[in-house]
């Protein structure tokens, strides 16, 4: 089943024109942010495809924007997205690829940035406002966004699974959906977790105490 | 959710005794874990804003982004006003009111996904109209919008909702079979009775393209609404009256997902062939894009 509940079919709650275009577009800004964890200094986007095509008719790229800056997919602000992101000094840079590509024809690359580090992530719209994150920092990955969402960056080595598992477990927090990408065995790797129940700065915590090398983000839908 | 099909829905909220509308809500509720009363309060939340657009919409003279559609939900509105309508009462109303919610979609403004924004304005319209014609309660309004979504749950699962993917038809047909069963049920139609509203409004809009001019939710698409909702309305009066689509809803709904992927691609949200084509449309797909680079 693609859609799982009725709200994915009356809604979401959006600011037009298009729930692909717009809402989806909004939600893969946000989704990126919530990874990078803070408000950026600069954000290249590359669109593709019928994003590409159409962007500024469908404010894609106000929304994305947006969702760059928290907002929502419903938050009527996102109109004067980049407005905000100049008054908060983020520089912004789009980029467009029209033609014929193997990406999804609702396809945006977003690479944040500032002076402590960077991001890049690849999101599709997939219709109906909902998206999947295919790619962060290059692993290949398949990632809805609809539940909260742990990402752990790690090195691929035997345990290291097990090891943060058992920590969501201890905090009684369910795993809904797992996936697990890695460069090549031994290097580095991304656990992807979706979980049933919010994730509290104590499970988190926890999590890094596992190891102090693991890079950590969350997502929150 | 217990069902995947229509007829299984109808099923359902037989066997249990209740309207489609309060079975899709428990199936929520129970499928995601979250607590009635969260998920009543979410979808309440929905009819508000569906309510804020309309009124938005037809008070306003709302302009879209590119300035290709706007205004006509309030002229609609006023020759409403004068009597002289032909289309009167509820049809008119519906029409209206979907009028205007596309309107503000199309300029982005705040609308409710029904099942797309591209044909947000059918549902509410149909809604609104027929609740204020029967002064209907907010919990049955409430309780219509589940039963939409339990409509547009079976035809995104076992379909599409996209234009993308199967024309418009996929889009505004979805959404008038949604508010066909929707206000059958706050007519007090039976559980049957809504999917055979659902089956006879979606039957009719069968084999619609998805063409838009200069690639925006405007051209046809706002038009499309209101007409979807016109359909919708007849297709529920239609299935009151206790006649049957000879064509059960659930094939219905394959026959849609079957013709949207034996349409080519041009027609099919691409803006390459249709409408999008036209001479007018050329030009103003042209006037749009240089709007665009300066």
């Amino acid at each position: 089943m693609r859609y799982n509940s009725i709200f994915d079919i009356i809604g979401p709650v959006m600011v037009g024109p298009s729930s692909s275009h717009t809402a989806g577009a909004a939600r893969i800004g946000k989704t990126t942010r919530n990874i990078f964890g803070r408000v950026p200094t600069r954000a290249e986007i590359t669109l593709y495809g019928s994003f590409a095509q159409t962007y500024r008719g469908h404010g894609t790229d106000l929304a994305l924007v947006g969702g760059i800056l928290n907002l929502n997919a419903n938050d009527e602000n996102i109109v004067r997205s980049f407005q905000i992101a100049k008054d908060f000094g983020v520089e912004i840079i789009f980029k467009t690829v029209a033609e014929e590509s193997d990406y999804h024809p609702n396809t945006a690359r977003v690479c944040l940035s500032d002076s402590k580090g960077s991001l890049e992530v690849v999101g599709i719209s997939v219709g109906g406002g909902k998206i999947t994150i295919t790619e962060i920092e290059g692993f290949k990955i398949s990632l809805s966004g609809d539940s909260p969402t742990l990402l752990v960056f790690h090195h691929d080595r035997f345990g290291a699974i097990a090891k943060v598992a058992q920590v969501l477990a201890c905090n009684e927090i369910n795993i809904g959906h797992m996936e697990v990408a890695r460069r090549s065995r031994g290097d580095q790797a991304l656990m992807v977790i979706e979980t049933d129940q919010d994730l509290t700065n104590e499970t988190i915590k926890a999590v890094k105490r596992i190891d102090p090398e693991y890079r950590i983000a969350l997502i929150i839908p | 959710m217990k069902y995947r099909t229509v007829a299984e829905l109808v099923k359902l909220a037989q066997e249990e005794g209740l309207s489609i509308g309060q079975t899709v809500m428990n199936q929520e509720s129970q499928t995601t874990g979250r607590p009635r009363e969260e998920v009543l309060s979410n979808m309440e939340k929905s009819l508000r804003v569906m309510e804020q657009a309309v009124e938005k919409g037809i008070n306003e003279e709302v302009v879209s982004r590119s300035g290709l559609t706007g205004g006509d939900a309030k002229r609609l509105r006023d020759y409403a006003k004068s009597g002289q309508s032909l289309s009167k009462g509820v049809v008119l109303d519906a029409v209206n009111y979907a009028l205007a919610t596309s309107e503000v979609n199309a300029s982005m403004g705040l609308i409710v996904a029904t099942p797309t924004a591209g044909s947000s304005g059918v549902l509410p319209g149909c809604l609104l109209a027929v609740g204020k014609h029967l002064g209907s309660k907010r919990e049955n309004m409430v309780n219509a919008l589940f039963n939409a979504g339990g409509i547009g749950f079976v035809i995104a699962n076992n379909a599409t909702i996209s234009g993308a993917a199967g024309g418009c038809q996929a889009e505004i047909g979805a959404a008038a079979a949604m508010a066909a069963s929707a206000v059958v049920e706050l007519a007090g139609g039976t559980p049957e009775q809504c999917s055979q509203g659902a089956a006879i409004a979606l039957k009719n809009l069968l084999g619609l393209a998805c063409d838009p001019v200069a690639g925006l939710v405007e051209v046809p698409c706002v038009k499309r609404n209101s007409m979807g909702a016109a359909v919708a309305i007849v297709a529920a009066d239609m299935a009151l009256a206790g006649i049957t689509s000879v064509i059960p809803c659930d094939e219905v709904i394959e026959a849609m997902y079957k013709i949207g992927t034996m349409l080519p691609s041009c027609l099919r949200e691409t803006s390459l062939a249709g409408l999008a084509i036209t001479p007018t449309g050329e030009e103003l797909n042209q006037k749009v894009h240089n709007l665009n680079k300066e």
